[in-house]
């Protein structure tokens, strides 16, 4: 009996052990999304003139930007259609296919233009309308927008 | 007394009956009110532009945003419309239409046959648009391809696709008003008012519906459900925009980007698409009249 309980006690802290480690979706491609927007944020202040050329940090942003576009296809399961506040429209599911090849035409995006960018402030600024492109292509249909 | 009261039922049916008939008269534009007019090609472009037709009317996807073959499928809480072929195709666009035609259409929502069209089609914006300007419109439209196919009928359920009854809703919510400047406010401002309650359409999707499909006034540009039910559409009056400057609406006007650096996003992302090729001046003017609009609170709607 005593057996028989710490066995399914264990079975049940492994269960919620293992709950607990895996990553919410939704919480962490809207972190992703986040800090898209954050280096978005610093690339066009730089392009304006409202900080300076830093290479390091365009850098850094591109990075940010290469590994959102790989882990974004991933980031949406089936479980993952609602809650957590999500504005991931459900046409996301619907075609999927065209969902991870958009994911994929950014990754393209910033891949194409990271070098250039990171070499001058002109680099820089013919990149971001690039890359913000294909931004709007997934947006368009995959992103709901809110009263 | 018996045969009285008949007689009173059936004058009161005969007058009612006289009434639906008078009020859902589909009405129209003689050509006779159009004068003499040099079409202004430039100015029609840009009417096309600011109006977004190509938005709905271009093949849906289609790179060639010029090709007006219609398709596009508009769900609705009153059932799903198919938007119509206005290339200058003779049979199958408005190829064939009259000046004065194509002019009630924009204004009064009537086909040339005379039947009314839905709503969906925003003469209620467009009503406000002035004749010499819808006159460009059309003369522009008659220069890009003629594209043949004629698109399948709306799919409406019963009453919804009762065409004559829209006479009432008209009666309702189409004033049949030109817009009218207000000589208090800059030129600019004006200017600004006329692009986005005229071609622009903004508050159409950007305001709240009532129960009828009609924009609640009150809530006018305070937000809205997307038609479709997934997701919304901003409030862009001062509540929602109280810390953008007229530089920053006219930014997302142009470039997308909002002033935190993040994108527009669903349908908002072609209207940019449109108001990106306006010119600097126009997407200013707009701009100050979008930061002149008071602060009125979202009404959170609920879903249908």
């Amino acid at each position: 009996m005593l057996l028989r309980t710490t066995v399914i006690t264990l079975a049940i802290g492994l269960a919620a052990g293992a709950a607990l480690a895996q990553p919410d979706p939704i919480a962490a491609r809207k972190a992703l999304m986040k800090e898209n927007n954050n280096n978005a944020r610093a690339m066009v202040q730089t392009m304006r003139g409202q900080k300076p050329f830093d290479a390091a940090a365009v850098e850094a942003a591109f990075q940010q930007w290469a590994d959102t576009a790989q882990k974004l296809p991933g980031l949406f399961p089936d479980n993952s259609k609602t809650g957590g506040e999500t504005h991931a429209s459900p046409k996301v599911w619907q075609n999927k296919k065209d969902f991870d090849e958009k994911s994929v035409e950014f990754g393209k995006a910033v891949a194409d233009t990271r070098e250039k960018a990171k070499a001058s402030l002109d680099g820089l600024k013919a990149a971001i309308p690039v890359i913000g492109k294909t931004c709007d292509n997934c947006h368009e249909d995959y992103r709901l927008t809110q009263q | 007394m018996f045969k009285k009261l008949i007689a009173l039922a059936a004058a009161a049916i005969v007058l009612g009956l006289a009434a639906f008939w008078f009020l859902t008269n589909p009405k129209s534009i003689p050509q006779s009110v159009l004068g003499a007019h040099t079409p202004d090609l430039a100015n029609g472009k840009a009417m096309f532009t600011a109006g977004g037709c190509s938005s709905c009317h271009a093949v849906p996807k289609a790179q060639d945003k010029t090709r007006l073959a219609g398709g596009l499928a508009l769900k609705s809480p009153f059932g799903t419309f198919y938007v119509p072929n206005i290339s200058p195709h003779p049979k199958d666009g408005i190829g064939a239409w009259t000046e004065a035609q194509f002019v009630t259409a924009l204004i009064k929502g009537t086909s040339p046959a005379g039947d009314h069209y839905y709503p969906s089609f925003p003469y209620t914006s467009y009503q406000r648009i002035t004749l010499n300007d819808l006159r460009d419109l059309f003369a522009y439209l008659k220069t890009l391809p003629p594209v043949a196919g004629r698109v399948r009928d709306h799919d409406l359920p019963f009453p919804f696709n009762i065409r004559r009854a829209l006479g009432l809703w008209k009666f309702l919510f189409l004033d049949g008003e030109t817009f009218k400047p207000d000589p208090s406010k800059s030129v600019n401002w004006n200017r600004g008012a006329y692009l986005i309650n005229g071609p622009a359409h903004c508050a159409e999707c950007h305001s709240p519906r009532n129960i009828l499909g009609g924009i609640i006034v009150s809530q006018r540009f305070a937000g809205g459900q997307s038609p479709d039910g997934q997701g919304g559409v901003p409030n862009i009056t001062q509540f929602k925009l109280k810390d953008w400057s007229v530089s920053d609406i006219a930014e997302t006007l142009t470039t997308g980007m909002t002033p935190d650096a993040d994108r527009v996003g669903g349908s908002m992302i072609d209207v940019v698409r449109n108001t990106s090729q306006l010119s600097a001046a126009d997407r200013t003017s707009m701009a100050t009249y979008i930061k002149s609009l008071p602060s009125v609170e979202t009404r959170a709607q609920q879903k249908k």
